[in-house]
This record gives structure tokens, C-alpha cells and sequence, in this order.
């Protein structure tokens, strides 16, 4: 596989049920911020998990490791898979190609052969609800399909690791809560770990088998909560009062940690 | 699924239909300005014409007519016509030059910031040269010739090339570069499929500059080479000091209908090419 982790081997621990793990992960800049310090934290098959905390945490830092685009400068870092799903906060499609080119191109720099690319794009176009798009350039798009090529993309190389930088934050509320939807049913068919950035805690919670809350800078996980509702997710239990308490707790954690 | 097809029929429906009753409306008041212009400025001319004429010194400024005599005129058209063509060829062997140069230039620049560090200063240096004092230098070195001509030429349109594609290949965003970066691309695979790509409207934008620069070059070294074929250039300082007043006004227009030219078929190639997914308006 392709994906490349900087990570020393010494740095990697074999572990079945985890696919994901931090542990005492601690990350300096060259220039002196902590960006997070201590963090702890493990996603499994099966999990979907948030971290939610104020922009400029830390959350998208702990991302950036995991997938190896930074390399923590302290502690150990676990992946027990080299299938890693990157979902930026952009769609980051390329103006220049068509869906159909966009959605293959990761399948493409892994050196797959086109047929394969083809058959493969066109599962992942029809799983996010694109088909009859694929024709189409980015620009002539709306923001809400952007992204549901973007996660196409994702797709075509079976991630069973999923990491979101904040994907839907820009957004309008409508779309968001469309796409929430929709990635609920990926995840419950598509049995990935997924590991979530947001600062909305309502998303957060309507998403997650577990949401966990950060500090700032340092970012430090300060609190887990552990999201009991079922997984094949009933849309309306947004409205519940259980629902509503479980934010309220969480929004309040939120709160205590940057007071 | 219910969720994209609302999403679906809104989104491109709506850029079909939208642009298409305003545009044609607005084409004929876009022709009506330059046309107006066009006229006022012949008019202008004529009257300047008739100043010149009065005082005896008609072939300073010659009629329109005149010109439009001139140029019309077999003998001198056939002149014009080769002197176009050779300028023509020197400007596109310059050209191209130029472009694999500038786009060479840029590209090993974009590899490493120390490398553009150690280079740019240079081509910035290039552009700060004024040419002209170097031309006498390049005609002791390379005669008087064709190859001079186009060496000229080459310095005069060099560095749009190199801004413009350093400046493209820079222009890719820092996530999209990630991307590539998580699949482990080479620099390589990352040149051709991202940042080359990502390139090519500033590349237009530079070719665009590049190709007038290269027109003005060809009839620059024209003006102190005049070995070898005649360009425009020379045809326009034996005219100019025969004082033969339409055909050098002739001469002057096909020199800058080549400029015209060249610019609008560069512009409408570049539209060609990225036009699809780049606006460059």
C-alpha cells in the first residue's frame, strides 16, 4: 500500500482490536507551541469517534498525525492498518478533471490499472448518491456534492481507518445535517473506525459511538462520553430529550475546559 | 436516494438556463464602443493629415486613403508579406525557445525554495537589462543575422514565462498537495498531475505576454540586424528614411496586426485549453 507513516517502527505497537491508537502523544512545533500534550485515545473497527474543541486546538493536528503528515514529537502513535481515508475540510477536488477523473485519483497514484480504477470509482460514485454526475467538473457542483465526491474518493481505496478534518464546516445547515445522514449510512455499511474533527457538539453527538472533548493549547483530552443510542441511527433522535441532554453535557464539558 | 436527487436537479439546471438571455443582449452594445472609437480615431487622423498636408508635409502623416493605397498596392504587399513572414519566423522561433526556457527555468526553481532562492534573482535580473544595450554585444557575437534576431528575441520574452509558471506551479493548494502527499506521489507525479496542471491558465496568462514581447523582439533585432531576410523591421527604416510616408504607415499596421494577432490567438488557445474548468476573466 501506499500510504507512507513516518513513524519510527519501533514507534508502532501490534494491537487486533485497535486500529488506531494514541497514546501519550504530545506534539511540539519547531517554534515552540504545544499544539497537544498527553493525548490518549484508541478508535476500533466499529467506532466512530469526535473530538470536538475550539478552532485552533489541537484537533486537526492529532489528524495530521495519524495519517502521517506530521510525526508526533512525543509518544506512540498505533495503526494496525495502511488503509488510511484522509477527508479534508475542503473537498480538495481538482478544477481540471471531471468527477469520474476526480474520484479515481487516488486509485490512480496508488498505480491501479484503469479498469479497476473505473469499476472502483464507480461503486464509490454510486454509494455517495453521484451517478449521473460523473460528467460533471467540480465547478458546476454545489458544495454538499463537492464533498460527497470527495468522500468517493476516500472510498475507492476501502479505508478501514476514516479521518475527517472538520469536512461539512462549510457548509450550510441543511447540506450538513443531509451529509451527516449520509455518512451515517456509510458507516454502518461500510464498518470503518472512524476518527471525526468538529466544533459542532450537536454533530458530534448525532455521528459518534464516542465523542471526546478538547482543551486548548495544549490541546489534552478532558472528557469521554460514551454516545449510547443504536447505531443503524434514527434520524429524528435529534429531537429527543435524551439527545438534547447528552449535548448539554457535552456542551457544558466544552465550556469548563476553556473557562 | 432521496437526499441527492433534490440536489441533483437543482444544481446544474440552474447554469444552463441562467447566462444565456443577458449575454446576447449585451454582444451588441459591446461592438457599438470599439466601432465608435474606431471611427472618432479615423477621423482624428484625417485631421491631423490635413494639418500635416497644409504645411507641405504630407508624408509625415499621409491620409488613411493613402495608407489603405499602399497597402493594397501589389508591389508593396509582396514586400510586406515576406517581411511578415520573416518576422513572423523569428518571433515563433524565439518563442518557443523562450517558453521551454522559461518553463524549464521555472520548474527547477519550484523544487526547492533554495533553489528559487538561488535563481529567481537572476531571471528578475534578466528583466532589468535593458535589451537594447546589450544588442550591439549580441551582433558582434552571433552576426547579423536570423540567430541574433531570435536570441533577441528570446531575452525580450523570456521572462513572463518564468514568472508566470513559477507562479502557477506554486499556486497549488497546501491540502491538495497533502493529498498527493499521503499516497505517497513522487515529485514527479505531483508535477504532472497536480501542480503542472494547476499551472496552466498563468502559463496562458505568461504565453499571452510572452508571444507580444516575442513580436517586438523580432522587429527590434530587425532594426540593428539587417543581414539576412528582411523582416518588418527593416522594411519599416528603408521606408522610414525614403520617407515614403503610406508604406511606412502600412508597414507599422502589419507590425501591429502581427501584435493583435498573435495576442488573440494565444488568448483563444488558452481558453481552448483550460476554458473548460478556468474562467480568465
Amino acid at each position: 500500500m501506499s500510504v507512507e507513516t513516518p513513524v519510527a517502527p519501533d514507534q508502532l505497537v501490534r494491537d487486533k482490536a485497535t486500529l488506531l491508537g494514541f497514546h501519550d502523544v504530545a506534539m511540539t512545533f519547531p517554534n515552540g507551541t504545544v499544539a497537544l500534550s498527553g493525548v490518549n485515545l484508541t478508535v476500533g473497527r466499529g467506532e466512530f469517534v469526535s473530538v470536538v474543541g475550539p478552532s485552533g486546538c489541537g484537533k486537526s493536528t492529532l489528524l495530521r498525525i495519524a495519517s502521517g503528515l506530521e510525526s508526533a514529537s512525543d509518544g506512540t502513535l498505533e495503526l494496525n492498518t495502511d488503509h488510511i481515508g484522509y477527508v479534508f475540510q475542503d473537498a480538495t477536488l481538482l478544477p481540471w478533471r471531471d468527477v469520474q477523473g476526480n474520484v479515481e485519483l487516488l486509485a490512480e497514484l496508488a498505480g491501479r490499472g484503469p479498469k479497476i480504477r473505473r469499476e472502483q470509482a464507480a461503486k464509490a460514485i454510486k454509494l455517495v448518491g453521484l451517478e449521473g454526475f460523473e460528467k460533471h467538473l467540480p465547478k458546476q457542483l454545489s458544495g454538499g456534492m463537492r464533498m460527497r465526491a470527495s468522500l468517493a474518493r476516500s472510498f475507492t481505496l476501502d479505508p478501514e481507518v476514516f479521518l475527517f478534518d472538520e469536512p461539512f464546516g462549510a457548509l450550510d445547515e441543511i447540506t450538513r445535517s443531509r451529509l451527516n445522514d449520509e455518512l451515517l449510512r456509510l458507516f454502518a455499511e461500510q464498518h470503518f473506525a472512524g476518527l471525526f474533527i468538529t466544533h459542532s457538539v450537536a454533530e458530534a453527538v448525532y455521528l459518534s459511538t464516542k465523542v471526546v472533548v478538547m482543551s486548548g493549547r495544549p490541546g489534552k483530552l478532558v472528557g469521554t462520553f460514551d454516545i449510547p443510542f443504536p447505531m443503524p441511527r434514527d434520524p429524528d433522535i435529534r429531537y429527543s430529550p435524551e439527545f438534547a441532554a447528552l449535548v448539554g453535557e457535552v456542551s457544558h464539558a466544552l465550556k469548563e475546559a476553556h473557562s | 436516494m432521496a437526499t441527492s436527487t433534490i440536489e441533483s436537479v437543482t444544481a446544474p439546471a440552474r447554469r444552463t438556463v441562467a447566462p444565456k438571455t443577458p449575454r446576447r443582449k449585451k454582444s451588441a452594445i459591446r461592438w457599438v464602443g470599439p466601432i465608435a472609437v474606431f471611427f472618432v480615431m479615423i477621423g482624428l487622423w484625417y485631421g491631423l493629415s490635413a494639418i500635416y498636408a497644409a504645411k507641405d508635409q504630407g508624408y509625415f502623416v499621409p491620409y488613411p486613403h493613402q495608407v489603405l493605397q499602399a497597402l493594397t498596392d501589389p508591389d508593396t504587399f509582396s514586400d510586406l508579406m515576406d517581411a511578415l513572414l520573416h518576422s513572423t519566423e523569428v518571433a515563433m522561433t524565439g518563442l518557443v525557445i523562450a517558453i521551454v526556457l522559461g518553463m524549464l527555468w521555472a520548474i527547477v526553481m519550484s523544487q526547492a525554495s533554495w533553489l528559487e532562492r538561488s535563481l529567481f534573482p537572476y531571471a528578475v535580473v534578466l528583466q532589468c537589462i535593458p535589451i537594447l544595450a546589450l544588442v550591439p554585444l549580441i551582433g558582434i557575437l552571433f552576426g547579423y543575422n536570423f540567430q541574433a534576431r531570435v536570441i533577441v528575441t528570446i531575452l525580450i520574452s523570456l521572462f513572463p514565462m518564468v514568472s508566470m509558471t513559477l507562479f502557477g506551479l506554486q499556486s497549488v493548494a497546501k491540502q491538495q498537495r497533502e493529498l498527493f502527499q499521503l499516497q505517497g506521489a513522487s515529485r514527479l507525479t505531483l508535477l504532472r498531475k497536480l501542480q503542472f496542471p494547476a499551472a496552466m491558465p498563468s502559463i496562458f496568462v505568461g504565453l499571452r505576454t510572452s508571444a507580444g514581447l516575442a513580436v517586438v523582439g523580432a522587429i527590434v533585432g530587425d532594426q540593428f540586424f539587417q543581414r539576412g531576410n528582411a523582416g518588418l523591421g527593416v522594411l519599416i527604416q528603408v521606408y522610414a528614411s525614403r520617407l515614403m510616408g503610406p508604406q511606412l504607415y502600412s508597414a507599422i499596421i502589419v507590425a501591429s496586426l502581427l501584435g493583435v494577432l498573435v495576442f488573440v490567438v494565444f488568448g483563444w488557445l488558452g481558453r481552448l485549453v483550460v476554458g473548460r474548468w478556468y474562467d480568465f476573466s
